[in-house]
């Protein structure tokens, strides 16, 4: 008898998603589908605007990574003004990204993940949230956890003013800069956090790596994937979350190329599937193959694993002792062990750390050049950074008058719309049995496949208007429902 | 009263999550609620789906705040179940309040929207012609995905919603206040908007306000701002004579403008026409030409005076179809 | 059956209305389409009720003022020509075609010209048809 089992919706991440798992007459898994549902249309409501309001716009595209957006935008932005921005503003920005990128990866690592492994995958799911890792772990633990996201939060608000959807940045700098007595309170904040860098590193390894369970689940269970690795880096090749080259690397240790932003659309294209909203992008060059792994595999994954696989060191000194120890466990880099995304997560809050405390040092970053005047237009911009889950671009046009008259948009999370896919459906034929009725436990670890990405699916559309002729028909139930043409 | 924990839900629909963080931006007031309440439905953080909603009995939710506006078919058939299983539904943020940053979507259309996120994009594979739809199949499976509205609606538009708390998010002392007053029962009459003053940002808003005589306007990146006098009267724009406050006055204190995102004042049906008649007002010209000249200096008014509140506008979207 | 278009006006009492009177009391004959609400003053006219107005299925908007300079209230007239073409962007932003809503200046002498104004205006938005917006916010309730 063929069946079908729904998880939905998934739960434990940022956005929306269904997972539908097609058994077959014998009860194993025939075929598996991680279908996105939501699509909101950003990059065409947006044209139109002045282009100066699109960073405090598209930070709407994502509430637990406004920032990431925000300073895409702004850097896409700053290329339609083709201004220079002063270096206190870089500095600046990217401090608060700093800040940002804790908030983030503590929200995902202590809230979205956390309960996994601290309660247990197959534990009972009304205590395994959040809440159900304070009453495990204590509230002594839990106020720590709850009192570094609220610093990180206020860290951000110090410098740029708000938190959740920031309106910061400007074409040519910032809005504000950070006076002397903001600053004050931020470096105790900091000290702080550092210290909570540390503390979750020791979490982790009390509560995963000796566990000989979840040691064997992420060195030799079914979450792993020989698919390709892409970062953002410096010119030395260490992670930079802000700005950068983008590198890909396959999972032997290959660099398979290395771009500016600007030359991205070379090297990556989006597929669509008529089951999912959202795309499916893979490297351009060679060509879109289908969900396959493999050394000549199109496919990639852009995560904080990603990152730390494309990156020869570390930019940071702590960051780079923890980076060295994390590879050593898991047998050398590249590694393929998709759960070593949570480990990557922490380990690359201790650069975010490390970051804070030299802006802290820095006697320029209370200065008060934080802003030019742009004087001219060029019409196009493109910036990227990662966020916390992924490679982020985003591209604009404008008119001579500053307005909008295209955006594309290739985000974080979609980079692994292919990747989630795969392991899913990996995953659910591993633990999906014959003949054994899969209980609320075996759902939750086929859930845990895509938890590792820290997936933002509200991060999930994208278009830019063109030229290209086409024809096309729209087919709803089976039944033609538009079909028009356009061009010539 | 009983000692039974109250049953609630929050729930996101054509949202960001940003409403849902502002939950966890309470800090510790968080687990003064998980003592008060057991979260049957809360995405992002529990793992209750949907099929524990469907199978509870009608009202048994005390509460249930929901985010995000009403995009697709699958928001519109979470919010009626939602309503069904509540007692109290509040409209939980800028989107489902007013429609929000999606509801710009209505300047536009659904076929623009598909066409372009599908076909048009440069970075789309070469040759592509799928768009995707509601239902395909796949080896004799069935997939379905919702349908994609022509338009977006706040959740008003679908159900009977009890409170609404603006903005985007909304504050975080507010959602502790909206969350006191829900357990305390302290609540004003249904329909009210809560967690926000009755007065408009500018009350609030600690800028030097002189007197407003307008020659011109400028965009934001076209002159450096005084931080400390009110930024319309620099000729900056800011919707916060016409927007409620509440929100700790976030957008003018980091120098920009107040984009309205916590909605018209108390009895305005339409906060963007309230704010042009505002602003008209404090512009100092007799000549027909010059004021035209210094409205054609800030272009595109309908998405700054309805940044967040397009649906909920009276004309409430674009009627090129 | 040809359309006939639904003009709603809103007079000021002191000038326009005034003209409006005079048009009626001279048997100056004009189109019947326009339904006259009176307000003390042109700037009484709140933009959200001319949106409404649409919303509520008026085919047209027409507002009249006294003259620039002779507000019986000094400045009330100069507030509604600063807001009406803000107004009117807006509503081209909402694909609302420009000849639907309009102002104009109107003396408590200019009975005919009041005419000439109703009449060119009917005639203006009978060639375009009726307004769309009422029927496309009733349909958008059932239809999605």
């Amino acid at each position: 008898m063929t069946r079908t089992i729904s998880i939905d919706p998934i739960t434990r991440l940022e956005g929306h998603g269904k997972i539908e798992i097609f058994l077959g007459d014998d009860g194993s898994v025939r075929n598996c589908f991680f279908q996105i549902p939501e699509l909101r249309g950003f990059e065409r409501f947006v044209v139109g605007r002045p282009i100066e309001e699109l960073p405090r716009i598209v930070t709407r595209i994502c509430g637990v990574c406004p920032a990431s957006h925000h300073m895409a935008s702004a850097k896409a932005v700053d290329g339609c003004f083709g201004n220079e921005v002063p270096p206190v503003a870089h500095k600046l920005r990217d401090m608060y990204y700093h800040a940002h990128f804790i908030h983030s990866h503590v929200a995902h690592f202590y809230a979205l993940a956390a309960p996994d492994f601290v309660c247990g995958p197959e534990s009972d799911p009304a205590v395994r949230n959040i809440l159900g890792v304070v009453a495990k772990v204590g509230l002594e633990i839990g106020g720590r956890v709850i009192k570094a996201r609220s610093m990180a939060q206020r860290i951000q608000q110090l410098l740029g003013g708000r938190t959740t959807h920031p309106v910061w940045c400007l074409p040519g700098g910032v809005a504000k800069g950070l006076k002397k007595e903001e600053l004050n309170e931020i470096k105790p904040m900091v000290k702080e956090l550092a210290g909570f860098t540390e503390f979750s590193l020791k979490l982790f390894h009390d509560v995963v790596l000796k566990n000989p369970q979840y040691v064997d689940l992420i060195l030799n269970g079914p979450y792993t994937l020989d698919v390709q690795f892409m970062g953002l880096v410096d010119k030395d090749n260490a992670p930079n979350f802000y700005d950068g080259q983008v590198r890909v690397v396959d999972f032997e240790g290959h660099e398979i190329c290395k771009y500016q932003p600007d030359r991205y659309f070379e090297h990556v294209a989006e597929h669509v599937e008529p089951w999912s909203y959202l795309k499916f992008p893979y490297l351009r060059k060679r060509g879109w193959k289908g969900f396959v792994e493999g050394i000549n595999s199109s496919i990639y994954c852009a995560t904080p694993l990603a990152r730390l696989n494309v990156a020869d060191r570390m930019a940071t000194p702590r960051a780079q002792e923890a980076y060295e120890g994390m590879f050593k466990t898991l047998g050398g880099k590249p590694c393929r062990a998709l759960m070593a995304n949570h480990w990557a997560r922490l380990v690359e809050m201790v650069q975010n750390a490390e970051m804070l405390e030299r802006y802290c040092a820095d006697p320029e970053i209370t200065s008060d050049k934080f802003r030019v005047l742009p004087q001219q237009i060029t019409g196009t911009g493109i910036g990227i950074v990662e966020a916390m889950r992924g490679t982020l671009t985003h591209h604009y046009t404008c008119d001579k008058n500053g307005i909008c008259t295209g955006a594309n948009l290739i985000v974080g999370t979609t980079n692994n719309n292919a990747p989630i896919q795969m392991v899913t459906k990996k995953v659910a034929q591993t633990l999906i049995r014959p003949g054994k009725e899969p209980n609320q436990g075996i759902l939750n670890m086929i859930e845990m496949a895509f938890r590792a990405f820290d997936p933002c699916y509200s991060c999930a559309t994208h278009t830019l208007p063109g030229q290209m002729p086409l024809e096309v028909s729209v087919y709803q139930g089976g039944k033609l429902q538009h079909h028009f043409k356009r061009g010539s | 009263m009983a000692d039974k924990k109250l049953q609630i839900a929050l729930y996101w629909s054509a949202g960001c999550g940003g409403c849902d963080v502002a939950v966890l931006d309470t800090d510790e007031f968080i687990l003064e609620v998980a003592k008060l309440a057991d979260i049957r439905l809360w995405p992002i953080a529990v793992d209750g789906k949907y099929k524990d909603i469907e199978a509870m009995p009608d009202g048994e939710l005390d509460l249930t705040l929901f985010n995000g506006a009403v995009r697709n078919s699958e928001n519109e058939h979470m919010a009626k179940l939602l309503r069904k299983k509540s007692k109290l539904l509040i409209a939980f943020g800028s989107c489902a309040h007013m429609g929000g940053i999606p509801g710009l979507a209505n300047l536009t259309t659904r076929d623009d929207i598909l066409t372009t996120v599908y076909l048009h994009n440069p970075s789309i594979e070469t040759g592509n012609q799928t768009i995707p739809h509601p239902e395909t199949k796949v080896d004799g499976f069935s997939l379905h995905i919702p349908e994609f509205y022509k338009r977006v609606y706040k959740l008003s538009d679908v159900v009977d919603v009890d409170y609404f708390v603006p903005g985007c998010p909304p504050a975080p002392h507010q959602v502790k206040n909206v969350l006191l007053a829900v357990v305390g029962g302290q609540l004003p009459p249904k329909g009210s908007v809560i967690g926000a003053s009755d007065r408009a940002v500018c009350d609030d808003c600690a800028r030097e306000k002189t007197e407003k005589k307008l020659k011109r306007l400028h965009r934001p990146h076209e002159i450096i701002q005084d931080p400390k006098k009110c930024l319309l009267e620099q000729g900056i724009l800011c919707v916060g004579p016409a927007t409620r406050s509440g929100c700790g006055v976030r957008c003018p204190n980091t120098g920009q403008g107040c984009r309205g995102c916590y909605g018209p004042l108390p009895n305005v049906i339409d906060q963007g026409t309230k704010f042009i008649a505002a602003l008209a007002s404090i512009i100092d010209s007799r000549d027909p030409k010059e004021i035209q000249q210094i409205i054609d200096q800030t272009p595109d008014m309908i998405a700054i005076a309805y940044r967040f509140g397009l649906p909920a506008s009276l004309l409430q979207r674009s009627m090129r179809s | 059956m040809s359309f006939e278009p639904k003009i709603v006006g809103f007079l000021c009492q002191w000038c326009s209305y005034t003209g409006a009177d005079l048009a009626g009391t001279s048997r100056i004959q004009y189109r019947p389409n326009i339904r006259v609400i009176r307000l003390m003053c042109s700037a009484r006219v709140d933009p959200s009720f001319i949106a409404k107005s649409l919303a509520d299925g008026a085919d047209g908007v027409l507002v009249c003022g006294c003259h620039p300079g002779d507000c019986h209230y000094a400045e009330g007239n100069y507030k509604t020509m600063r807001r009406f073409p803000f107004l009117k962007k807006m509503l081209a932003a909402y694909g609302i075609e420009d000849e639907r809503v309009r102002l104009e200046w109107v003396s408590a002498s200019e009975g005919q010209r009041f005419a000439d104004v109703v009449n060119d205006m009917t005639e203006r938005i009978r060639l375009l048809g009726p307004s769309r917006v009422r029927s496309k916010l009733q349909t958008d309730k059932a239809e999605r």
